[in-house]
């Protein structure tokens, strides 16, 4: 079932805040492989101007991919999970994500087309403080196969 | 002082199906196609297939590694062209490489990173803006 194009221009709701910890961080940087201290380390954060220690480039995605669950488990959009794969994705980063913010997600629709037999949404991701801070955007491209061929 | 020009030394990332799981965990993304290997052949794929935003993060390793400073990075962004095929057992390598492609006028460094599994390209578009350490 095609998904509908008058999702675009949907906004979701705020997701409930989310505090950052430094054993998520350290979590996330285990999980890419990624021994770098400024991850571990609010000294070595802090020698780099950093207030407490800083999350990965990517780290954001812990909070845009559930936030984006809000889409994709839309009863009005109703897409096949198991067929959904990531296209695109980038982060603007206004600031880093530290240890000790408190943000919150709301996610955008932007656009829906065809291509190549997929389905393709974008959507934007805003990262915020509690105190309306931008501190990331997210761009996501989600595609849905098509059926094999 | 960043150039034009200017090579990031380049890195191979190894990956397994623990990386995935553990990777799963840490993210929250728990679809099986990345640690199911029948889920995944269901669906049409050739075998499990690493997150994208795994093999993302992976390739920016390069850039944070080079500049040291981690919040450095302003801005990240790739599409994904081929999935990373996760064979079990045994491990897909990441290879990773970047150029400095552009210094802008406000200071702002533009990074090209190329990714490639067997020789194929994996990501495409994958471009850093990076503020150069003071």
């Amino acid at each position: 079932m095609p998904v509908p194009e008058s999702i675009v221009g949907r906004v979701y709701p705020p997701t409930e805040p989310y505090l950052v910890s430094r054993e998520k961080i350290r979590e996330f940087a285990d999980a890419i492989n990624d021994s770098n201290a400024c991850y571990r380390s609010p000294e070595a954060a802090r020698a780099l101007g950093h207030p407490d220690v800083v999350a990965p480039p990517t780290f954001p995605i812990v909070l845009t991919i559930p936030a984006g669950h809000q889409l994709i488990f839309d009863p009005e959009v109703d897409i096949d999970y198991g067929r959904v794969v990531h296209g695109e994705q980038r982060f603007e980063h206004a600031r880093p994500v530290h240890a000790g913010d408190r943000l919150q997600v709301v996610v955008a629709v932007d656009g829906v087309r065809v291509a190549a037999g997929n389905e393709l949404i974008t959507t934007r991701s805003e990262v915020r403080t509690t105190e309306d801070e931008l501190v990331v955007t997210a761009f996501a491209t989600i595609v849905v196969r098509g059926p094999e061929k | 002082m960043i150039k034009v020009g200017d090579e990031l030394p380049a890195q191979d990332f190894p990956v397994t199906r623990a990386d995935l799981v553990r990777y799963a965990g840490a993210s929250g993304d728990f679809n099986p196609i990345h640690w199911n290997e029948r889920f995944a052949k269901s669906v049409g794929l050739p075998d499990v297939i690493a997150h994208g935003m795994f093999t993302m993060a992976t390739a920016i390793r390069v850039v944070t590694d080079w500049i040291g400073d981690p919040g450095a990075v302003v801005e990240y962004g790739v599409r994904f062209t081929r999935p990373v095929v996760v064979p079990y057992p045994g491990e897909a390598v990441i290879t990773v490489s970047g150029t400095v492609r552009d210094v802008r006028a406000d200071g702002l460094a533009e990074v090209d990173l190329t990714a490639t599994v067997d020789g194929q390209t994996v990501l495409a578009k994958a471009k850093a803006v990076v503020r150069p350490p003071i």
